[in-house]
């Protein structure tokens, strides 16, 4: 091990936004007065993130140089019953390359709202929730244990809720957030049961302590059943993940979040929040590893989410959804990678998405205010003449998302992709058939998307008059030509732009054959053998792109590329005469699976019909007519009754005195 | 005077003053004057905070002094962790309710507000008793200036749901009245709680004794399924009563599982803990259901209180110090957060006289201030970390996964049901745009309601981010207990 990393310096990488954030959230709004302005709240929140990210960039530097590293308490939440909760960190390749990316990303968001919420009163708001939750999601990545793992997990939740929600006055944004923060519950619901396996069968929260009573719960039952204790913990843990990262079947919050400003779907939507899953389950791996059971069924969940989600994309016209809708096809490529063993790989995608993906959010973004607030690709086209920039850098995105050899993305995917095929889980076999034919709808989408906006004939002058535009609080006119975003939009692109390139190509040997990783992922290659093979046949980042051009990920990616070319700038008629011929299948797509349906009309209903049913039937008329008033009635009764025979007549009073002597004197007779 | 008896008596004198203002003091005049008594009872708790030996499990501070020396009564009282923050709590709660009094009451005000000083006094009297007698008349005292607060401040219906809160409570003690008798002659003369809890018993006896405080316990949480008077109670109080009810009265039922039940009869509450078990469960599934179709703020806040004490008595009945001493968090966790959902609500009714939730819409236009607070204690009621409604909810569902992992999955839906049935009434009435005309006439709140908001929120972050204050001194005295339960008094 090499040298302790500075606590002081890994304590201000959370502090400084939060304390921007707190700032900026109690002085520069109604809360505290409006003391402080526009200007001073971004530059403050801003230099508080860049340190951050400085200081992330120089602990990443140490880990990789001197192998630094630091697990420490900073102080102790509570003692209860022997049991410790701390709150602490925990710092090492992983950790330190999550931290780069999550305040990079950030530090760019940041740059980039100064111009895209420059009409809206909610200025200094916004930015105090998104360093709000810069901090929230360090101090997940940060974290050296359960507690704060689930203290950030669910920070950044709320942080999420409440940027979906920030145009509170839309009734879809807030539908957006109550649904968002509801389904992430229930992903939370079986986080939380799988942490209190492990608390309750491993005696602490701590991961390092955790680690090493692993194997021990890998031999125990449930008590009653006969479910393996690990297997128990893993499930549980993942089903939040599934939650935070939008796996099938609780993916529908995600699209909807697209109700939030295009900044924090680029940031919370797309490059950290909803990757906090994968993270998570790859600072488990440890755990992870002693579950076969497990890791099938990340395979399949993953599996399903790269493949149907992606489906998804392809019918969707508005720009926002399709990128969100290819993020989470992407987050089931990084799933898959989990299940397949290949943590490695799964965090390298990762880091490779955050980027091009927010590049592609922010680019959308950018197109968004270069057409006055439309986000209906069908009333886009030829933009690329007057968004120079935002179209080669959106060019740059696509060609990383989909794939294309040199490229980040290429480097990840392809990863994923091998290790899948290499893995000997049982359920290994259908997820390498779904990522590699997602590869051929990645194309096609990310491609029909690009030629809808930048590509064929101008239409943004056609655009009906709706109230569906990004609302800004005030309403531009719709007449003028597109035109290029300023400076600060456009140079948070550029500087996205180049690692979605570059990034690929420098991080692949390291990551994944390195030891950047080696001390935070950990595989048993005597079960799970993909990585260790995978290994084997690395020819280099440049030999692995050359011989990429020759396998069948990259004839689909073509072959989705020119399909999307073919329908939507030689022959648009295609896509409409399709749609037609395969009207059911169309409509299955356009209602998403029917997920939402489902969960609207029938769980929703559901629980408010047995709440209703428990209200009035249990509750009111069993327990409170049945039971309550009933009681009072009855002594009512009873004493009106008896009330009958105090009459104040004397005679009465008389006769009833000789009936008692007369019953006394029997009773006393018949006993004697 | 021992320093208990000072945070007994401060609050019961000051409330004395108050009403000796009379009806001709100006209102604004008699509600400075009991907000500095209020605090001035909050400060008289310090002696009590300063004395008192954290990581100590038995009683301190004891105050002996014989009462009625015939029947062997004293007036005794003492504090252990488990007491010492529910009474800071109910001294807090207290003062932040008295200041928080505003346009809502305008009609004997010196008598209301006389009301609630007298009453903290009596709730802090329950927590410090250490004596059977004693503790049965501050626990029955306690009914009557809140039967008076709801019988005269209410609203239309006040009359019923005086009576109701009052038979249905005392009814329930009855029953703990013959136990505390019972366990006089059992003794041998004697209301020491501490020699009770070492009384040898037999199953029947302990069986009788477990049932006859569970009728006066149970109601008084409320547990399912004699929890339907709390509802109809909470829509009658004025907002003031309510936030004392759910944050403090509430506890005085829980606090009574913890000094009668587990101590004098330990082998029927393990015997009956799965019956236990089952109805805290039916407290946080059902009436967690049961919340999220209510239509009116009161009552689903009132239903939601329900089952957060569920989660009171889950934790009690796992026997885990862990399970435990997430209850007794959770209780004055529940009190922080239950007094602040109830003055949010008031703040909305001073206004429009309305808790109905279709009647709002798009409040935070009009209350941006009020929106941010109502959020965060939105939140704290759904359980969010770093909030105080977490610790506690933490602490039991991982001391119920342990003891059983079906019992955990139970008590986790209350993660998904409380963000529920919260969260989508603050986006009826929060979120939105502006739905009608009172809204759009609402006036953000005061500086006087940002304060008693703001002490309230700092109260609910401070638990949430640093809860070992409250646990280092909860613990040992739970330790104790567990250790005590664990052995048999089966003679």
């Amino acid at each position: 091990m090499g040298a302790t990393l500075s606590v002081t310096q890994l304590v201000w990488v959370p502090l400084a936004p939060l304390l921007g954030a707190l700032v900026a959230g109690v002085l520069g709004t109604q809360l505290g007065g409006n003391w402080l302005g526009r200007r001073t709240v971004h530059t403050l929140t801003i230099g508080a993130v860049a340190l951050a990210c400085a200081l992330s960039l120089l602990t990443l530097w140490q880990v990789i140089t001197q192998g630094a590293s630091f697990n420490g308490t900073l102080y102790e939440w509570m003692v209860v019953g022997g049991l410790r909760m701390e709150i602490g960190f925990m710092v090492d390749g992983l950790t330190a390359l999550m931290m780069c990316v999550v305040t990079f990303v950030s530090l760019m968001v940041h740059v980039y709202t100064i111009g895209y919420m420059a009409d809206d009163p909610g200025y200094n708001r916004f930015f105090s929730y998104l360093s709000l939750f810069t901090f929230a999601m360090l101090m997940l990545v940060m974290s050296n244990n359960l507690l704060q793992l689930f203290f950030g997990w669910e920070a950044v939740g709320l942080v999420s809720y409440l940027l979906i929600g920030f145009w509170y006055t839309r009734p879809t944004a807030v539908f957006a957030n109550l649904k968002a923060f509801l389904v992430n519950r229930v992903g939370d619901f079986g986080f939380i049961l799988g942490i209190g396996v492990l608390v309750g069968y491993g005696g602490t929260l701590n991961y390092t302590e955790l680690f090493g009573a692993g194997p021990a719960l890998a031999q125990q039952t449930l008590p009653g059943t006969d479910w393996l204790v690990i297997t128990v913990a893993c499930i549980g843990l993942f089903v939040g993940a599934m939650g935070k990262s939008a796996q099938f079947p609780l993916h529908v919050w995600l699209p909807d979040s697209m109700e939030g400003p295009t900044p924090i779907s680029a940031l919370i939507h797309a490059a950290t929040m909803v990757t906090a899953g994968i993270f998570m389950v790859a600072r488990m791996s440890p755990l992870f590893e002693l579950s076969d059971t497990a890791l099938n069924l990340i395979l399949v969940v993953g599996a399903i989410t790269a493949l149907f989600m992606g489906l998804l994309g392809v019918v969707q016209n508005d720009i926002k959804r399709v990128v969100a809708y290819s993020t989470l096809s992407q987050l089931g490529y990084m799933t898959v990678a989990l299940g397949a063993s290949a943590y490695s790989v799964a965090v390298f995608h990762l880091a490779t998405h955050a980027f091009f993906k927010a590049l592609l959010f922010l680019a959308a973004g950018s197109v968004i205010m270069g057409l006055h607030h439309n986000q209906d690709m069908r009333y886009m086209g030829g933009v690329r003449k007057y968004m120079p920039i935002t179209y080669v850098t959106s060019l740059i995105g696509t060609l990383a998302l989909v794939g294309t050899p040199f490229f980040s993305g290429f480097y990840s995917k392809d990863s994923i992709i091998e290790a899948v095929h290499l893995s000997n889980l049982s359920a290994a076999g259908w997820a390498y058939a779904a990522v590699v034919a997602g590869v051929f709808i990645t194309a096609f989408y990310s491609f029909r998307l690009l030629f809808l906006v930048f590509h064929g004939t101008e239409r943004y002058d056609q655009v009906p008059h709706t109230d569906q535009a990004d609302d800004h609080g005030h309403h531009p006119s719709h007449a003028g030509k597109p035109h290029e975003s300023p400076w600060v939009v456009t140079v948070p692109l550029v500087l996205l732009a180049v690692p979605s390139v570059v990034l690929g190509y420098g991080l692949i040997e390291p990551m994944l054959y390195g030891d950047w990783l080696a001390g935070a992922v950990v595989v048993d290659a005597a079960q799970h053998p993909a990585m260790a093979r995978l290994a084997e046949t690395f020819l280099g980042p440049v030999g692995m792109a050359i011989h990429g051009l020759t396998t069948l990920p990259f004839v689909l990616l073509v072959a989705g590329t020119l399909a999307a070319w073919w329908c939507y700038l030689v022959r648009p008629d295609v896509p409409t005469r399709v749609a037609q011929a395969l009207r059911p299948v169309v409509k299955v797509l356009e209602n998403k699976y029917y997920f939402d349906w489902f969960n609207e009309h029938v769980l929703a209903r559901c629980a408010r019909a047995l709440g209703r049913g428990l209200w009035r039937g249990a509750d009111q008329g069993l327990i409170e007519t049945g039971v309550v008033n009933a009681s009072w009635r009855a002594i009512g009764w009873l004493s009106a009754q008896v009330r009958q025979w105090q009459s104040g007549l004397l005679s009465h009073y008389a006769l009833a005195m000789l009936a008692g002597v007369f019953a006394l004197v029997t009773v006393f007779v018949w006993l004697a | 005077m021992g320093a208990l008896s000072l945070a007994v008596w401060t609050p019961v004198l000051s409330g004395l003053v108050v009403l000796a203002l009379g009806q001709q003091a100006q209102a604004q005049r008699v509600q400075r004057v009991a907000s500095w008594l209020a605090a001035l009872s909050l400060l008289a708790v310090l002696p009590m905070a300063w004395q008192f030996v954290p990581g100590v499990a038995g009683m301190q501070l004891q105050e002996q002094v014989a009462w009625i020396e015939r029947f062997g009564v004293y007036y005794h009282l003492g504090v252990d962790g488990i007491s010492f923050w529910l009474i800071v709590l109910t001294a807090f709660t207290t003062w932040v309710v008295v200041l928080s009094v505003g346009q809502g009451v305008t009609q004997r005000v010196h008598q209301y507000l006389g009301a609630f000083l007298v009453l903290s006094g009596l709730m802090i009297g329950v927590f410090c008793a250490l004596d059977g007698l004693l503790f049965y008349v501050f626990f029955e005292a306690t009914l009557i200036p809140m039967y008076l607060i709801i019988g005269v401040w209410g609203g239309p219906n006040r009359i019923y749901a005086a009576f109701k809160f009052f038979l249905y409570t005392l009814a329930g003690s009855l029953l703990m009245l013959a136990a505390v008798i019972y366990l006089y002659n059992a003794s041998g003369g004697s209301f020491n709680l501490g020699v009770w809890a070492n009384l040898p018993l037999s199953a029947a006896e302990q069986n009788a004794l477990f049932f006859a405080f569970l009728a006066a316990f149970a109601v008084k949480v409320p547990m399912w399924p004699v929890h339907t008077w709390l509802p109809d109670v909470h829509v009658e109080a004025p907002t003031g009563g309510s936030a004392v009810l759910a944050a403090i009265m509430l506890k005085l039922g829980a606090y009574g599982f913890l000094r009668f039940s587990l101590p004098i009869a330990p082998d029927a509450s393990q015997d009956w803990a799965g019956l236990m078990l089952g109805l805290s469960l039916v407290a946080v599934i059902y009436v967690g259901l049961v919340a999220l179709v209510q239509t009116d703020m009161k009552k689903l806040v009132a239903y939601s209180s329900v089952a957060h004490m569920g989660f009171v008595t889950l934790g009690f009945f796992v026997f885990a110090p862990l399970g435990m001493s997430g209850a007794v968090v959770q209780m004055i966790a529940h009190g922080f957060v239950s007094a602040a959902m109830f003055l949010c609500i008031g703040v909305l009714y001073d206004r429009t006289h309305s808790r109905d939730i279709a009647a709002y819409g798009g409040v935070v236009n009009t209350m941006p201030r009020f929106a941010a607070f109502a959020v965060l204690f939105a939140m704290a009621n759904s359980g969010l970390p770093g909030t105080a409604g977490f610790v506690g909810e933490w602490m039991v569902i991982l001391a119920a996964v342990k003891a059983n992992f079906w019992l955990g999955l139970g008590a986790a839906t209350a993660l998904v049901l409380g963000a529920a049935y919260t969260l989508w009434m603050i986006k009826r009435v929060m979120f939105g745009a502006v739905a009608n005309a009172a809204v759009a006439k609402l006036t953000d709140i005061t500086g006087r309601e940002t304060l008693v908001l703001t002490l309230l929120a700092l109260a609910v972050l401070a638990m949430g981010v640093y809860p070992k204050p409250f646990t280092d001194i909860i613990d040992p005295s739970v330790v104790e207990l567990l250790s005590h339960v664990a052995k048999s008094k089966l003679p």
